[in-house]
């Protein structure tokens, strides 16, 4: 796996010698400074901080009082057993949750010391900072593959030519598949493969220039040389956003992760850096599931 | 088991077969014989003058329905710009907004209306249009097929929404793209065919009501000039002039059931060709 990942890891990515791609991104990004100029190092001040998180569907309660902190320009991984409430958490994050009509929330949720979850918070705002990318790619299948990427800039009133192809181009080098489709972008997305298409939509997600990008498990239908291609892209995209992902694979996890927390039941169960949470965890159970002994 | 019960039990299947067959066929015969008898009435009568003139006062002959035929798609016009917002909007409702409580009796009291037949239409919009407006007019009958064409496009403009997935709608609310944005440029956008082809086989459906149109266009022997005026629709001239006692009207009558026809096979056959190749999602 990691041969695979070497080579495509150096070619597309944000390319340094070409002038504007990658870096605007950062500079133009929302919002992010004032605590990250209270902190010092990027490190220091978490992304997200989740306190005492409970999410009810009706009258079942998915999450029960999870605290976290997501750390800033890094890979937190979820992992658990099905229905441990692993996605309920990660949507909970830019209140997609809230989409399920009977949902409803409890705690806290800051994305850099600013709330984001009272009611008073427009939900739209939210997921303009805290970007997603779903399980199964799901590009528009009425818009060619430059109006995919461009599509939240559009519905959100930029018109301007000119930034949206700038934005065009920064986004598909971000989601390293500038070089497959430049010569085709007005053609129908859905002509691309399943990998492509996913890496698409990490496209139009980074479009909208979001802060912190949430993975539902990114690459579960793709096969195996298009996860490593997923895989390789997280890796270079943490070096400018914050990403959760989810994940049923636990190698993946390891792969390429920082930080590793793992459900069940609703429960947070074990958080930690993720080389002490896969060689040596605190609780028994975090051991018996990473080592496929249950779940 | 012996050969002749075998035998015996292949025949019972085949007899089967042949009677469902001839069921199956019994639903296509009539078209045939429809159009069988009416191009063999009417294409004798179907002329440049029947699209071009007036109809010509009783004991002439010639003249044609170019009223009646301009009639037709004025009322169409009329009745979609009441029935295409109205019922697009109420599928949106049903299948995007919409609690299942209150939408169970939407759908319902939309069944029902689909039930409703046509010439209860007419008088209601006869009361509620013509008798305040003190005359009939293109306006009134422009409103009841309209009004019929409500229902119909909200059913089948809510079964096309519903078939988009919900990953499209997903996709477009984590980009921050507000709700109503993400209905309108997301979710109609990807049911558009759908919508277009629910729409034009409601208007293909009203295109030959009759029954409503006698109580509010009423029919009209010139051109019509204004919207208030009594107008002539196809469907109209053609009962006017198949229940006189005129041979020349006759022939007119079957010239027109046959336009009438051809428009209605044509906006049918445009539906399929429109839906053929219908994008197929994704896998």
């Amino acid at each position: 796996m990691n041969l695979t990942m070497t080579p495509q890891e150096d070619k597309p990515a944000p390319a340094p010698p070409v002038e504007p791609p990658a870096v605007p991104v950062r500079v133009e990004a929302p919002a992010a400074p004032q605590s990250r100029a209270a902190a010092e190092p990027p490190a220091g001040a978490p992304a997200l901080t989740v306190r005492k998180l409970s999410v009810y569907f009706g009258a079942t309660q998915a999450l029960k009082s999870v605290s976290l902190d997501v750390a800033v320009h890094a890979v937190t991984a979820i992992i658990g057993p099905s229905g441990c409430g692993k996605s309920t958490f990660l949507r909970s994050l830019n209140r997609m949750h809230e989409l399920v009509p009977e949902a409803r929330m409890e705690g806290e949720i800051r994305l850099f010391g600013q709330d984001i979850c009272s009611p008073g918070v427009e939900p739209v705002t939210v997921r303009r900072r805290i970007g997603m990318v779903f399980q199964k790619s799901n590009p528009f299948p009425t818009m060619s593959i430059a109006e995919n990427v461009t599509v939240g800039l559009r519905l959100n009133g930029e018109r301007r030519r000119s930034v949206l192809n700038d934005r065009t181009e920064q986004s598909l080098r971000m989601a390293a598949l500038w070089d497959e489709v430049k010569d085709r972008l007005g053609a129908p997305a859905i002509s691309l493969s399943g990998g492509q298409q996913q890496r698409l939509c990490i496209a139009r997600a980074l479009a909208v220039q979001p802060q912190v990008l949430l993975m539902d498990e990114p690459a579960s239908a793709l096969d195996p040389l298009a996860t490593s291609k997923i895989e390789s892209l997280i890796l270079e995209l943490k070096k400018e956003y914050t990403i959760v992902i989810v994940t049923h694979n636990m190698q993946q996890a390891a792969r390429v992760s920082d930080y590793t927390a793992f459900f069940y039941l609703g429960e947070l169960v074990e958080f930690g850096p993720t080389a002490k949470m896969f060689t040596s965890p605190a609780k028994k159970r975090t051991e018996d599931y990473v080592t496929g002994r249950f779940g | 088991m012996s050969a002749t019960n075998h035998r015996w039990r292949k025949f019972k299947n085949v007899l089967m077969q042949a009677v469902a067959l001839a069921c199956a066929l019994l639903v296509v015969a009539p078209l045939g014989l429809v159009f069988y008898h009416l191009i063999k009435s009417g294409i004798g009568s179907v002329n440049w003058a029947f699209f071009t003139q007036l109809p010509k006062p009783v004991g002439e002959s010639g003249g044609g329905m170019a009223n009646a035929i301009a009639g037709t798609f004025i009322l169409l016009g009329l009745a979609a710009l009441i029935g295409v917002p109205v019922g697009v909007l109420g599928g949106v409702y049903l299948s995007e907004y919409g609690s299942s409580r209150l939408n169970w009796w939407i759908r319902f009291a939309a069944d029902v209306l689909n039930g409703v037949p046509s010439i209860i239409w007419g008088i209601v919009v006869y009361a509620l249009v013509v008798v305040p407006m003190k005359g009939f007019s293109a306006w009134a009958g422009g409103i009841v097929l309209g009004m019929m064409m409500i229902p119909l496009i909200m059913r089948t403009s809510e079964e096309v929404l519903q078939l988009v997935p919900n990953g499209y709608r997903e996709a477009s609310l984590a980009l921050g793209i507000p709700r109503w944005r993400t209905i309108v440029q997301i979710v109609l956008r990807t049911a558009m065919k759908g919508i277009v082809t629910g729409v034009l086989l409601a208007l293909a459906r009203v295109a030959g009501e009759t029954a409503p149109l006698l109580f509010t266009a009423f029919g009209n022997r010139f051109w019509n000039h204004s919207l208030s005026d009594p107008i002539a629709a196809l469907p109209l001239q053609i009962f006017n002039y198949a229940i006189s006692p005129y041979d020349d009207w006759h022939r007119q009558a079957w010239a027109g059931a046959l336009v009438l026809l051809l428009l209605i096979t044509a906006v049918n056959v445009g539906v399929r060709v429109l839906t053929r190749d219908r994008f197929q999602k994704p896998a």
